[in-house]
């Protein structure tokens, strides 16, 4: 999916600052339950992975499971003490990454 | 063994009856005060029917997954297609301009097919005969993205659909169809939307049926749901024969329906069950 994924953080924060940061991205997350109109099953296609770093040190990652509504909001904390970046990374279950970046810095 | 199940069973109701007094207590519901001649006092969106999870998810920007069609489509709009080589945005320019109000107003008089068309209509007319490109097929993503990109323009703007001239056949066809019983469960959307509104039914509130929200992303099908396609899941659910989506029944149906919610603002992409 070429969509670009939802990410909203503060553009700077103090040193030491615990910030929110919200993400939302755009996925079917099919369960592998269902079935299709002839009655076939739907092969499962999820998003099995998330996963953010900043400045290459792992912030948060968690695995997703079947159950998941489609387009997974994934809410969590961070603390920041240094200015830098943020990457994100969802892993499908095809082995593609939907990945996003976001810069924050040091309020002076 | 069948006294304890039945003893179950009164708990159960008990504990039912208890939290739906407590919602029904906890919610006042707002609406805006009815022009004069209209069926409501008060023209109550169906926002306020939702619970206060589904409002918040709805009112904040970024948790919204509406939004996700609305900036699909802020690109689509872009988009070169079809033999003339032409986007949206080559006629239109800005949506956040040129669309400013378009979608509250819709469906709207088409003077040359002398009939009223809807969104979805509008932008498929542009596509065959402006861009010359292939319509999009109702239901398809790329049109619920469009329509809802389009309306997205008007949120906030209070839905004016215009009812007279021309259009008053149609308005009277809507009515007509909007006070038929239907199907196996022989119900009208009156039955439901206007004589019932606000009371508990099948876990859930009934609202008055209004179209300010939609395309709605409902949480039951995790996408963006288009007006239609709801009224089709209407009258599947009271077991009748659905009239095809972009039908003369249904298009005079919403001219009809969005009058009934004449003022309301528009909430799309807005966020239902």
């Amino acid at each position: 999916m070429a969509d670009k994924p939802r990410i909203k953080l503060p553009k700077e924060a103090a040193k030491g600052e615990v910030i929110q940061i919200k993400t939302l991205v755009s996925h079917v997350m099919e369960s592998g339950q269902r079935k299709d109109a002839q009655g076939k099953a739907i092969p499962r296609k999820i998003i099995n992975k998330f996963a953010c770093e900043f400045n290459g040190k792992p912030v948060f990652s968690c695995a997703l499971e079947p159950a998941i509504s489609a387009n997974p909001y994934v809410q969590f904390d961070a603390r920041v003490d240094e200015a830098g970046t943020f990457k994100f990374s969802w892993t499908d279950d095809d082995g593609t990454v939907i990945t996003a970046e976001e810069k924050i810095a040091l309020k002076a | 063994m069948a006294r304890r199940y039945l003893g179950l069973a009164a708990v159960i109701a008990a504990a039912a009856s208890a939290a739906t007094l407590a919602v029904a207590d906890e919610v006042e519901r707002k609406g805006i005060a009815a022009p004069p001649g209209h069926v409501f006092k008060t023209i109550i969106s169906g926002y306020e029917f939702r619970s206060k999870e589904t409002r918040a998810l709805q009112d904040d920007d970024l948790e919204n997954p509406g939004f996700l069609a609305v900036e699909r489509a802020a690109d689509a709009w872009k988009k070169v297609e079809g033999s003339e080589g032409k986007s949206c945005m080559s006629c239109h320019g800005d949506a956040e301009t040129s669309m400013k109000g378009v979608g509250a107003a819709m469906p709207k008089w088409d003077e040359k097919l002398k009939r009223p068309v809807n969104l979805e209509q509008r932008i498929n007319i542009c596509r065959s005969e402006q861009m010359k490109a292939e319509p999009w097929k109702f239901k398809s993503r790329e049109l619920t993205d469009m329509t809802t990109f389009v309306r997205y323009q008007s949120h906030g703007m209070p839905v004016a659909v215009k009812t007279d001239g021309p259009m008053s056949p149609w308005f009277e066809r809507g009515k007509q169809i909007y006070y038929t019983r239907y199907g196996q469960l022989d119900l009208a959307c009156e039955s439901c939307h206007e004589r019932n509104n606000g009371k508990f039914m099948r876990a859930d509130f009934l609202s008055q049926g209004q179209t300010n929200g939609f395309p709605t992303y409902r949480l039951r099908d995790q996408r963006l749901v288009p007006l239609h396609e709801r009224f089709e899941g209407c009258m599947f659910d009271v077991r009748a024969e659905p009239f095809k989506p972009l039908s003369d029944e249904f298009l005079a149906l919403e001219l009809y329906v969005a009058w009934r919610g004449i003022g309301l603002p528009v909430e799309t992409p807005s966020v239902r069950n």
